[in-house]
């Protein structure tokens, strides 16, 4: 089951970095929140996958999934929304402002600007 | 509140300020008295704090009571606390700049609860046991970076903020993936605890990937070669006391956890590490001299000047030997200081001439003495000119250099002093000296009242450097813990 979900992971990161690497800065976000979720299911994945109850003491089970993978996701999941929020408008008020959203055009005249 | 909660108090009284000046945002006056205030007892908390360590040890705290690898452990050792301290004073100078230069309509747009929310990160940064946690207080540091970088909204700043918010972004998701491969190999996220369960693995290839995935990761937040790419577009942006918080803190905060997790976790096997590392020093000593020398700009002079400090610190822990580390901390915190007093020197400059081009100003020292010779002692205590504060860690480094036999490092250290002293003395001779011009500039720049704030930082630094005498003490408990982790493992988990 890792090694499915290692693959699988791998593909994501593999999108978001060609994602990022592109012109438009939409698609930068897009590729950024690829890799957030690559990183997610990094973690729930590197805890290990054995089968076992949800991590909820009133299931009475022998054995329990790992439950700190899943409370380092939950952190990194908001944070990553919070981020990601901040970026989104940053995006609108730079294509307002500066009316592109080519990141090739967002590049300093040479000197004080 | 119980004493042993003390070393909480630099993290939560930034905290509850930040909090606190959230509701009145619009009354400037009050924020200003509020966090002006909060700001200095933070410094003598952090010198009480100081004090404590350096009769009782290093401070620990199991948050919450959970015991040491269960619970998240807040550690202040000697260096986090020294740290702390020089965060706290660098804050409350930059603050006091802030005043007089930020301008009202950043003032009323949540500036210093921001401000507070930076502090607050760094200074987790420097005191967490956690590695997750020190994920956690990066990203506190960074949104409230990414905040007081785009504050104010003009086109540059804009630009500029997208490719920084880009690239921290990328460096966070690395971290949490490279935290990921760790917990998989160890098990655990208690920085003690993982270095013992290293320890007893005895550093596999794995664990050198891991350590070789954390330098990215924080090579990324600390500007290491080839890593510093976003750092000069990205620091030229911002309004100057901002620039000078970051170029003070931001970088170090990387700098640090490079020294706490290749002398804490990954010191078994070091043979590959270091090597990479003092590579990698070198190399950001040699492009952070080309980029000082080439650039006739006075802003892009000083931040290129933080790459090569960066150098020159990685360059000492990468020795490994006692007095290198002995020197990257005397060094680390004398160039937090050094660098803040020289972002605001030169933001003094700016709101003079109206411009940061060398070439458009000459003959400020005939009507702006006391900025002019301030300037001189600030760039020759950053070049380590002896009896100012860049002196002793640079010997050290130089002297561990030798005696890890890497002379050509340490030469290359050495030399790379005279090249930061002529592209610093470039801006004095060119901006100072000469014939005076008249700016039209800004109207009316309030200098004496500006120049309180880098005035007392360079007291500051002067003090550290004729009183090294006096500081050693500190400084040498702060790198024995680095040379001997066993005695922060044992202080955390208690055995």
């Amino acid at each position: 089951m890792e090694i499915i979900m290692i693959f699988v992971i791998g593909i994501l990161f593999m999108c978001a970095t060609y994602l990022m690497l592109s012109k438009s800065l939409l698609r930068i976000i897009v590729g950024t929140g690829l890799l957030s979720h690559g990183a997610h299911l990094l973690i729930l994945t590197m805890g290990g996958l054995k089968k076992g109850a949800a991590p909820l003491l009133g299931e009475n089970a022998e054995t329990y999934t790992d439950p700190i993978p899943q409370a380092l996701i939950l952190t990194a999941i908001v944070i990553s929304f919070g981020v990601t929020a901040f970026f989104l408008v940053l995006a609108y008020r730079a294509y307002q402002e500066l009316g592109t959203d080519n990141m090739e055009k967002l590049r300093g005249m040479d000197g004080n600007d | 509140m119980a004493m042993i909660n003390f070393l909480l108090l630099p993290i939560l009284i930034p905290l509850i300020t930040g909090v606190i000046m959230i509701f009145f945002s619009k009354n400037v006056i009050a924020q200003r008295w509020i966090s002006g205030i909060s700001s200095i007892l933070n410094v003598i908390v952090s010198v009480l704090l100081v004090q404590k360590i350096r009769q009782d040890g290093i401070q620990t705290l199991d948050v919450s009571s959970w015991e040491a690898p269960f619970g998240i452990t807040l550690v202040s050792d000697m260096l986090s606390a020294l740290l702390v301290l020089t965060t706290s004073i660098v804050a409350c100078t930059t603050l006091l700049y802030s005043f007089r230069s930020i301008g009202e309509a950043r003032e009323r747009f949540y500036y210093y609860p921001c401000f507070n929310f930076l502090i607050v990160g760094v200074n987790g940064a420097f005191t967490t046991g956690d590695i997750f946690n020190l994920f956690v207080f990066f990203e506190v540091m960074l949104m409230a970076s990414y905040a007081l970088i785009v504050l104010g909204g003009t086109k540059i700043q804009l630009r500029e903020s997208i490719k920084y918010l880009l690239v921290n972004i990328i460096s966070s998701a690395l971290f949490v993936i490279t935290v990921a491969y760790l917990y998989s190999v160890v098990g655990t996220l208690n920085m003690a605890h993982i270095s013992e369960r290293i320890s007893e693995v005895g550093q596999p290839g794995i664990v050198t990937v891991i350590a070789i995935l954390f330098l990215v990761v924080f090579g990324l937040k600390g500007a290491v070669f080839p890593l510093y790419f976003w750092l000069p577009g990205s620091y030229y942006a911002p309004p100057i006391p901002v620039m000078a918080l970051f170029g003070a803190l931001l970088t170090k905060v990387g700098v640090y956890s490079i020294m706490r997790t290749y002398t804490l976790l990954f010191y078994h096997d070091t043979g590959y590490t270091s090597k990479i590392l003092a590579i990698l020093a070198i190399l950001s000593i040699i492009f952070g001299l080309i980029g000082a020398l080439a650039f006739s700009d006075i802003k892009k002079i000083i931040i290129y000047n933080i790459i090569i400090a960066v150098g020159v610190i990685l360059f000492g822990i990468s020795a490994m030997t006692p007095d290198s580390l002995t020197g990257s901390v005397f060094y680390l915190i004398h160039d937090m200081i050094i660098k803040a007093t020289l972002f605001l020197l030169v933001g003094i400059m700016i709101s003079i001439t109206g411009t940061s081009n060398l070439k458009e100003i000459s003959g400020l020292i005939k009507q702006y003495p006391g900025l002019a010779w301030t300037f001189f002692l600030s760039a020759l205590s950053l070049a380590g000119i002896p009896p100012l504060s860049g002196f002793i860690g640079k010997l050290l480094i130089v002297k561990g250099g030798f005696e890890a036999e890497n002379y050509l490092g340490a030469a290359i250290v050495l030399l790379s002093s005279l090249l930061i002293l002529l592209s610093i003395m470039k801006i004095f001779i060119n901006g100072f000296w000469g014939t005076p011009r008249s700016y039209d500039g800004e109207e009316k720049v309030p200098v004496k009242t500006l120049m309180i704030a880098p005035i007392i930082l360079i007291m500051i630094s002067i003090l550290y450097g004729v009183g090294a005498e006096a500081v050693y003490p500190y400084i040498s408990q702060a790198a024995e813990t680095l040379v001997k982790p066993e005695i922060y493992i044992d202080a955390v988990l208690k055995e």
